[in-house]
């Protein structure tokens, strides 16, 4: 009988939280959508198109702006976007 | 830590001996003579029937000699109160004299002679043994591996590696790799992204085990470790941008030398043990801890070969200037690594100028390349001066400081060449009409860098360029290396 041969995890050990999504909207009639832009370059322009299709369907639409796109948003803009915001659209990179 | 509480020593004289130690047996008559007063203890570390008839106390688990740090046998202990009051390592009358109170002791026999290894300490048995007496310092996750599985397919399948075999990181590869730091297995290094998880020395030390590291290594891996997870390195936009950056680490001090790294010839290259396992320790940490893997948070578009590990040591001797570290204000002589967000290497090539001017122009025109020949402003780079090159600013008296700022005006970029359209080319800076005559830099002065090192052969030098520099991108980030 030989030894049981033991690793130790190299990794974080978290084991990843599985979110639910949050519900899809029914309508988009009267809905506050938020755009975030990233600060890449012309996430701006695909976003401008957005908010002008968004409100033909009768949504309003807040914009918010990542300070850089290299680092996460800010604590205090994912919870701002939450607070008002029905949904929220991504404007993911150039 | 050995801990002496853990195994008590009668009060009175105590000796750790073996059979196969020929100091052992030749100092039979002395202990002969101990015996023959009360309060002598004796300890055998492989056959207790040695000495024969002198009722040793079986001593084959070690778990005394270890907790008491015996490195020699014969070891002779005055114990009083529980406590060690003296020790004499080997067979030396004068030592064992005064220690024992008794004069006369061994007549006959030379005055001195050394001892041997203690079993304790002997290479083949201390891993194993730092495991038992001290493993349950040891909080991470066992994995069990199945009697039929092999370990690095193992490893491999659970998604451990960078992609090549790595140590494998058993109990005691790990404790023997805590005897690198005085720190706590489970004191809090950094909070590492993109995960934005606390990793502990146990963690890094797991992984610096796998990257192949040795012990004395893993204060350097702290430190970079330490360094990429600050808020000015943002190692999570190095490790999630499409660009494809990676930390460089810079070592500079007395520590370089003392682990044995390159900074002469072939420095870059992979073959030196420190340079390539303390880069793909970090590596290791960022992937295993931070949990960024290619195609999940690391989205580059390209990768880049450095993401095993680019790690390599400043040649502080033959530089002509004063350490690298120094330009972020350390003092000279202090251990430090340096971490900058870059690209690959590429080569300068001049194997024809002599006179610094014609030097500085050179490098200037291959270093108008970074990102794009249009692109500039705030951007970042990180120049190695190989010693050729070295020698001509060295010859003509010039420090690092003046070379900068002769680079810098080398480099001075002009609206009218860079703005987007100019020259057919649609990249370029968004200047607006009537800037043509505009100067711009093409790097930040305080994000332009600086390293000696190298082969005496070769006139080279070698330009990393940076990824985004400033608050919003990445800044270059130095770090004491601390046990």
């Amino acid at each position: 009988m030989t030894e049981p041969r033991i690793l130790l995890d190299p990794t974080d050990e978290r084991s990843p939280a599985i979110r639910e999504r949050a519900p899809r909207l029914d309508s988009l009639d009267g809905r506050t959508i938020g755009l975030l832009d990233i600060s890449k370059a012309r996430g701006d322009v695909f976003l401008d198109r957005l908010e002008e299709g968004l409100q033909k369907k009768g949504a309003g639409v807040i914009r918010y702006k990542k300070p850089t796109f290299t680092k996460p948003a800010p604590v205090d803009l994912r919870h701002e976007i939450a607070v008002h915001c029905d949904a929220a659209v991504e404007a993911l990179a150039d | 830590m050995p801990d002496p509480s853990q195994a008590p020593l009668p009060d009175g004289l105590v000796v750790f001996l073996k059979r196969d130690c020929p100091t052992c047996e030749f100092v039979i008559p002395v202990l002969k003579e101990l015996a023959a007063r009360p309060g002598l203890t004796l300890f055998t570390q492989d056959d207790p029937t040695f000495p024969e008839g002198m009722g040793a106390e079986d001593e084959t688990d070690l778990a005394r000699s270890w907790h008491h740090a015996i490195e020699a046998v014969p070891t002779l202990l005055r114990i009083e109160n529980g406590k060690e009051a003296a020790r004499a390592l080997g067979w030396h009358r004068g030592d064992w004299e005064e220690l024992a109170g008794v004069s006369g002791l061994g007549a006959g026999l030379p005055d001195w002679r050394p001892g041997c290894g203690s079993l304790s300490v002997d290479p083949t048995r201390e891993p194993e043994l730092r495991l038992r007496f001290e493993g349950g310092v040891l909080r991470s996750r066992r994995v069990e591996l199945a009697a039929l599985e092999d370990e690095q397919e193992a490893i491999f399948e659970r998604g451990w590696t960078d992609g090549l075999p790595v140590v494998p990181p058993t109990e005691a590869r790990v404790m023997a790799m805590l005897e690198g730091t005085t720190r706590a297995p489970d004191e809090v290094v950094a909070t590492v992204p993109p995960s934005l998880v606390e990793v502990t020395v146990e963690k890094i030390a797991i992984n610096a085990v796998m990257a192949g590291c040795k012990p004395e290594y893993l204060p350097i891996v702290f430190a970079a470790v330490e360094a990429v997870c600050t808020d000015e390195f943002n190692m999570h936009g190095v490790q999630a941008t499409t660009m494809g950056c990676v930390p460089l680490v810079v070592v500079n001090g007395p520590i370089r030398r003392a682990v044995g790294m390159n900074s002469g010839v072939a420095v870059l290259s992979p073959g030196n043990r420190a340079n390539s396992t303390i880069g793909r320790a970090l590596q290791l940490v960022i992937r295993n801890i931070g949990g960024s893997r290619p195609g999940e948070i690391d989205r580059s578009t390209f990768g880049h070969p450095g993401k095993l590990g680019m790690c390599f040591a400043e040649d502080e001797e033959a530089s002509p200037w004063e350490p690298f570290s120094t330009d972020f204000g350390v003092a000279a002589g202090t251990n430090t690594v340096t971490v900058f967000a870059c690209e690959g290497p590429r080569l300068i090539v001049d194997q024809l100028s002599r006179e610094p001017d014609s030097l500085v122009r050179s490098m200037a025109a291959c270093l108008k390349a970074v990102h794009h020949p249009k692109l500039g402003v705030a951007l970042s780079a990180l120049l190695v001066i190989g010693p050729e090159h070295g020698r001509v600013f060295r010859e003509a008296g010039w420090s690092k400081a003046k070379l900068k700022q002769e680079l810098a005006e080398a480099l001075v970029l002009r609206g009218g060449d860079v703005m987007r359209g100019a020259g057919g080319i649609a990249e370029g800076l968004p200047l607006p009409p009537g800037t043509e005559e505009v100067q711009l830099p093409k790097f930040r002065p305080e994000a332009f860098h600086i390293v000696f090192a190298g082969s005496g052969a070769g006139l080279f030098s070698t330009i990393f360029g940076g990824w985004l520099t400033g608050p919003e991108g990445s800044q270059a980030v130095t770090q004491e290396i601390t046990p």
